[in-house]
């Protein structure tokens, strides 16, 4: 009674752990509401008729892109893609001063994609406007670690002790930096599986429970095996002999699906290099590979996120 | 949370609410002659609770089931940027609204923003052949110009008191009482006493 705003207690998605299992449940319960909306005929509601949302994205992406974009025009947001080699910062524009002529613009939130880790927490102090991650150097991908968390949520109905393995290249990955503190907090039990030289340093400090390097041991123990892309932009100094000899030993393929449990699944943020992790067995497989419920669920928490960032402010 | 508000009015006790909801049932027999194109939809939460009484009376007249959903208006609300609350609850018709005479059903008619986000959000889901709206309470201050078709009890009301509908499903009672309005609270639904989805 006398219910004052109780509003959503983050202005920023940027690092998820300063998510709680109760804001990152809400996230997830908020998506399942657009669920709702994404399998109606109309797949638009006009929340945010009014509000401008500038994606702004200074490394290539296409599917966290139109994901992004197909999102903000589901809620009715006016929307600005930026970015690509048409950006100023190749006139020599500082990303401080670039936030600063689109703020002029009178924008109401900003998605940032960017090379650089830390960039999105720059742009949202320069802008004061609230900021959502896209992926940030090897830092973190908040709404990728939610739609696997959705995704997973869906499938087994709980996260509570989910055994997950991740497989493949940890140390570039931000997907990890996010989905691994995420599957944390919500309860999961997180076994990083690589070769050493696909591993941090101090992989332990990651939050990880368990780290192994023998795949073929860890698979008759998982619910879900979350198959890391091989960043071949990102490899420096041959980490593995050939792409042969990782997907010998790190590939997910029709033999190696024999030694998982019925109803473990397969996941992958995409875009898959078939043949090397995952062969077309597996990527297709109609009971195992979730890629494509994964693919979904980005629409759905990317409009939750921006739902509830945006919800009472002002 | 402000729980300065204090109860001035019983308004309407259990026994009160049955007989209205009763003549409610039977006025939106006897304005659309019987019920075979009629489809109930309630306003979540409290409307959704009334629909389902009303379609069970319907039904005992008439002798067959009454189509029944639940619209939650959250997306197509004119205050999200203000009052948010980021509970949504789940939406859910299970029938064509195509060429339907849909009964949409509320606890409280007030200011009328609720309905009219509830009819951009039918539109959006079917094109009804004709929307009627069946409520409880009418409390009066409308800010639009809308009105209701079947009314439980006219409740003539001032602007800082709010008037709330419980239900013994979700309060553990039921009544319409009305209360004084602590200065600066926001006049919304009652809170569920015994937790959210339906």
């Amino acid at each position: 009674m006398g219910e004052t705003k109780r509003a959503f207690p983050h202005r920023n998605l940027i690092d998820i752990t300063e998510y709680s299992a109760d804001d990152i449940m809400m996230l997830l319960q908020t998506a399942q509401r657009f669920r709702e909306v994404n399998e109606r005929r109309i797949k638009k509601v006009p929340t945010l008729k009014g509000y401008t949302v500038v994606n702004m994205f200074n490394e290539p992406s296409t599917r966290t892109r139109s994901s992004f974009e197909l999102a903000e025009k589901r809620l009715s947001c006016d929307v600005m893609n930026f970015g690509g080699s048409s950006t100023s910062s190749v006139k020599g524009e500082s990303l401080v001063d670039t936030v600063k002529t689109l703020c002029a613009y009178k924008i109401d939130l900003l998605v940032v994609r960017d090379k650089n880790a830390g960039a999105p927490y720059k742009v949202a102090q320069a802008s004061g406007l609230p900021v959502i991650d896209a992926g940030d150097g090897k830092h973190q991908h908040p709404t990728q670690a939610l739609l696997d968390l959705y995704t997973l949520w869906q499938q087994f109905g709980s996260l509570e002790g989910l055994k997950v393995g991740i497989v493949g290249d940890i140390n570039h990955s931000r997907v990890c930096g996010s989905l691994v503190p995420a599957l944390r907090t919500m309860g999961a039990h997180v076994t990083l599986i690589a070769p050493p030289t696909l591993l941090p340093p101090r992989p332990d400090v990651m939050g990880a429970h368990a780290v192994s390097h023998d795949l073929d041991a860890e698979l008759p123990d998982l619910d879900v095996v979350y198959m890391l892309r091989v960043q071949r932009e990102r490899l420096e100094g041959a980490p593995f002999p050939s792409m042969r000899e990782y997907s010998m030993l790190y590939g997910m393929n029709e033999k190696r699906n024999e030694l998982l449990r019925p109803g473990s699944v397969i996941c992958h943020p995409g875009p898959v290099n078939r043949g090397v992790e995952l062969d077309s067995f597996m990527t297709d497989h109609p009971e195992r590979s979730l890629i494509l419920d994964q693919v979904y669920a980005g629409v759905l928490v990317r409009m939750a996120a921006l739902y509830l960032l945006l919800g009472g402010s002002e | 949370m402000t729980q300065a508000n204090t109860m001035k009015t019983l308004v309407m006790d259990a026994s009160e609410i049955e007989r209205a909801l009763t003549r409610i049932a039977h006025q939106i027999l006897e304005a659309n002659h019987g019920a075979s194109d009629i489809a109930l939809v309630g306003i979540v939460t409290r409307g959704d609770l009334l629909a389902k009484r009303l379609a069970a009376k319907i039904e005992k007249i008439e002798g067959a089931p009454v189509p029944i959903g639940k619209l939650d208006i959250s997306f197509y609300r004119d205050d999200f940027a203000t009052y948010f609350n980021p509970e949504v609850h789940s939406t859910q018709i299970d029938f064509d609204l195509d060429g339907r005479t849909v009964v949409l059903v509320d606890d409280v008619l007030f200011t009328g923003r609720t309905i009219r986000a509830a009819l951009d959000a039918l539109m959006d889901l079917g094109r009804p052949s004709c929307v009627q709206l069946a409520v409880l309470v009418d409390r009066g201050h409308r800010e639009l110009p809308i009105r209701a078709d079947f009314v439980g009890k006219n409740v003539p009301s001032s602007g800082n008191e709010s008037v709330r509908l419980f239900l013994e499903e979700t309060d553990g009672r039921s009544t319409v009482e009305i209360f004084e309005l602590a200065p600066g609270a926001h006049m919304g639904a009652a809170p569920l006493q015994k937790g959210g989805e339906q």
